[in-house]
């Protein structure tokens, strides 16, 4: 199977970036330096192609009542027009299908961005529980938009520069707050752990923004760098931090799921019906000796984990990961780490371990 | 991609440089500093360790992956860069001035056997 190209492929290729196979789509991930890259969005202003990630429009009366049961987060936290909310949607038996980030746009208009692997899983689900339970609505893929995050302190101020007569509109957004502006879609959030915008444009005008912003000094950067900057920021990536096998309460989303309110929704049984036995935790490794990588064995003194995501923190200057470990492990702990047939220590911590250029962990 | 004529390669990506005084210091090249991208942890043979051909014997990890260094040649190990070790990213910089580390050749005559730049060149292309 060839593998599908973003309406910025050609750009990419150009800049000489070193392209990949992710999820089935040709991405770059990286144009030279990943941790230059990653410097660059901590520090000044960096941008990623995420035109593989899917809007999914969803209109119709009755939008609201249909996501108060499909999501496992409320939308009714939802009150100003343009805010967004990060949600998991769940199986009945809690397994988490997909994260996504929900907009309420008007009362008969969400817009619900979901991963790129998932996208064609979370239709025919969506679709699903639509013809049960609320058929008069509408679900449209939005296949012809790209989108492109631009990231970083100044990230703002240079797309308010490349893209003339755009700050007026968007100034005023708050974090997690998104609003049409001509033809883009501008929304203040991103999955890098620092300010800046997610930017849907139409497929036919992505290469001309993504070429205003080069022009404007923001930093082209790859899959690369977005994964050292998530994992940074304490972000889950699906299908490796989490996926079907797992609950959002033992992925450290618990704060993302409303338990509270008396609303049903699609996996609550499931979750209520079992404490969980394991969390997900941050790792910060004291000692050089190798790098944290997805898939090492943990040990703690109630029993064995798994790291699920590892790396070395440019930020940081060590190596960081989340790890699943048994219930009970906390912050503060320090437990081991196989690194290459080696028992290092590292200490538990709770993510994020850097947020808006600020390192928050105790690296001792 | 650079590969120095006078130096020489085994397909395993070290380079191998024979000194006067009959040792041969060893990195990896070029192409595979380019290919691991950024390093972030470097690990070598403590010195008097006897290595065999072939025989793993250091670690290079970069933000993406981790990769062994294999001792193109057999001998005992006289001399280890820690200046490499304590700063990576000098291997990314320049794969020819930052060695790994030095051999003192079980066989005298060992680099015979081993690649010289053009083949390494058509090996990489």
């Amino acid at each position: 199977m060839s593998l599908k190209q973003t309406p910025l492929n050609a750009a990419h290729r150009a800049a000489g970036a070193r392209m990949v196979d992710f999820g089935g789509w040709d991405m770059p991930v990286n144009y030279g330096s990943q941790i230059d890259e990653h410097h660059a969005v901590r520090r000044e202003a960096g941008m990623f192609d995420v035109s593989h990630m899917r809007a999914l429009d969803l209109t119709g009366a009755g939008a609201r009542d249909f996501l108060r049961y499909a999501l496992a987060n409320n939308v009714d936290k939802l009150k100003d027009a343009g805010k967004a909310l990060y949600s998991c949607m769940l199986r009945e038996d809690g397994g988490v299908l997909d994260d996504l980030i929900v907009y309420f746009l008007r009362e008969d208009f969400f817009r619900i961005v979901v991963n790129a692997a998932t996208t064609d899983k979370d239709i025919a689900w969506l679709r699903e529980l639509l013809a049960k339970h609320a058929p008069q609505l509408t679900l449209t893929p939005r296949h012809e938009l790209a989108m492109v995050a631009v990231q970083g302190p100044n990230a703002r101020a240079k797309f308010w520069q490349a893209v003339p007569g755009s700050e007026a509109a968007t100034s005023a957004l708050k974090p997690f707050q998104g609003r049409q502006a001509g033809d883009l879609f501008v929304a203040r959030t991103g999955y890098t752990g620092e300010d800046g915008f997610e930017v849907l444009v139409p497929a036919e005008r992505a290469e001309s923004l993504w070429k205003g912003l080069v022009a404007a000094g923001v930093q082209p950067c790859g899959l690369g760098a977005r994964d050292t900057l998530r994992l940074e920021a304490g972000m889950n990536l699906y299908g490796q931090d989490m996926d079907e096998r797992v609950t959002p309460l033992v992925s450290g989303l618990g704060w993302t799921v409303d338990m509270a309110s008396p609303r049903d929704f699609v996996g609550k049984a499931a979750l209520a019906a079992h404490a969980p036995q394991s969390a997900l935790v941050g790792l910060l490794l004291l000692e050089g000796g190798g790098v944290l990588r997805a898939h090492q064995s943990v040990h703690t003194p109630r029993g064995d984990g798994e790291t699920t995501s590892g790396t070395f923190s440019p930020t940081i200057g060590k190596s960081i990961a989340l790890a699943r470990v048994p219930a009970g492990v906390a912050p503060g702990d320090t437990i081991e780490v196989s690194v290459r047939g080696k028992h290092l220590p590292a200490k538990v911590l709770k993510p994020p371990f850097v947020r808006n250029g600020k390192i928050l962990v105790n690296g001792e | 991609m650079n590969v120095p004529k006078e130096l020489k390669y085994a397909d395993s990506h070290e380079w191998m440089r024979a000194e006067s005084d009959g040792t041969v210091t060893i990195g990896i090249t070029d192409h595979a500093q380019e290919a691991l991208g950024d390093l972030v942890f470097i690990e070598l043979p403590a010195v008097g360790r006897t290595l065999k051909a072939g025989e793993a014997c250091a670690v290079v990890e970069s933000v993406k992956a981790a990769s062994d260094v294999y001792a193109p040649i057999a001998g005992e190990v006289v001399a280890a860069n820690t200046e490499v070790t304590t700063a990576p990213e000098t291997l990314n910089a320049d794969a020819y001035v930052a060695w790994l580390f030095r051999i003192k050749p079980a066989d005298s005559n060992a680099l015979a056997g081993m690649l010289d730049a053009a083949a390494y060149e058509k090996l990489i292309a």
